[in-house]
């Protein structure tokens, strides 16, 4: 673990945060548009920066890209 | 499954529709604001996709919890397909449409069932609430393996100084408890009666705070600290 690591482990970033609340309200709808190709994370800045930094949603964030993968193919 | 049978017994406002729906969401909504026999296995539909929801779900997680198996398992799986049933028909007017009905639904079952493993697996044990020396001593080992700077005595000396004299007794519980002592947020919120995105908020403050005083006094530079 870098100094950064740690500091960003303890202390989180600067940088608007979506929180958890409004991520999961937006969930369905940046994991849709990241699976076709649209840049979410320029669409949904606030919600992108609270998948980095929030440990709980981003793996709820990865199990519904694998969902969605799986309903489509 | 007593919440299924609240949700089927609770009256539905009229039916709104939204603006391109593609066919398949459009008729999920029709069916859950319908009354009678359609509701009813609209609701039966809904529990099953989300209970097939939960179990792939956890199946995904296994490895992080590899105690949790068989009936136990099954069983959590079952509670969260039965409580993300109740949320989703609850927030059925917050669905706007701007993703296929079933991914947004995925997401409750996806949550409900993450929370419940995560709560499972830390039992009953309670949180860290003390930021004793041991708990000090654990960080600057760890940041010490990387012959990193930040572990010097002088930056977790302020920063143990800041939580005491910056944080309010609830930020200082949650930032000791996930910050330092890595318990998941879920596992807090339980402890704590509160939520996810409660917590979080509290955990925000808590290191926004931390930061501001931390660069005040020389330790982070402005960026981090905003």
């Amino acid at each position: 673990m870098t100094d950064s690591d740690l500091t960003t482990r303890l202390l989180g970033t600067a940088g608007e945060d979506a929180g958890c609340e409004e991520t999961f309200a937006r969930l369905a709808e940046y994991v849709e548009g990241e699976l076709s190709g649209r840049e979410m994370a320029k669409l949904l800045p606030a919600v992108a920066e609270h998948l980095r930094r929030c440990p709980a949603c981003i793996e709820d964030y990865r199990g519904l890209v694998e969902l969605v993968r799986a309903r489509n193919t | 499954m007593n919440s299924l049978l609240l949700v089927r017994e609770r009256t539905q406002d009229a039916p709104a529709r939204r603006q391109g729906l593609d066919a398949e969401s459009q008729a999920w909504i029709d069916g859950l604001q319908a009354t009678g026999v359609e509701r009813a296995r609209a609701l039966d539909r809904l529990h099953d996709l989300l209970l097939r929801a939960a179990r792939a779900e956890a199946h995904r997680r296994r490895r992080l919890y590899p105690e949790i198996v068989g009936v136990e398992l099954d069983d959590l799986c079952r509670q969260a397909a039965d409580d993300a049933v109740v949320a989703v028909t609850s927030k059925l007017d917050e669905y706007r449409g701007a993703s296929r009905f079933t991914t947004w639904a995925y997401a409750f079952a996806i949550f409900e069932v993450s929370v419940r493993l995560r709560r499972h697996a830390w039992g009953r044990g309670r949180i860290p609430t003390a930021d004793d020396d041991a708990t000090w001593d654990r960080l600057a080992e760890r940041a010490g393996t990387a012959g990193a700077q930040v572990e010097s005595a002088e930056f977790f000396s302020a920063l143990r100084r800041a939580i005491t004299e910056e944080l309010t007794v609830r930020q200082r519980q949650v930032f000791v408890a996930v910050a330092l002592n890595d318990v998941e947020i879920d596992v807090v919120a339980d402890q704590l009666s509160s939520t996810r995105g409660a917590i979080y908020k509290v955990l925000h403050d808590a290191r926004t705070k931390l930061r501001r005083r931390l660069e005040r006094e020389g330790h982070l530079d402005q960026e981090r600290a905003r």
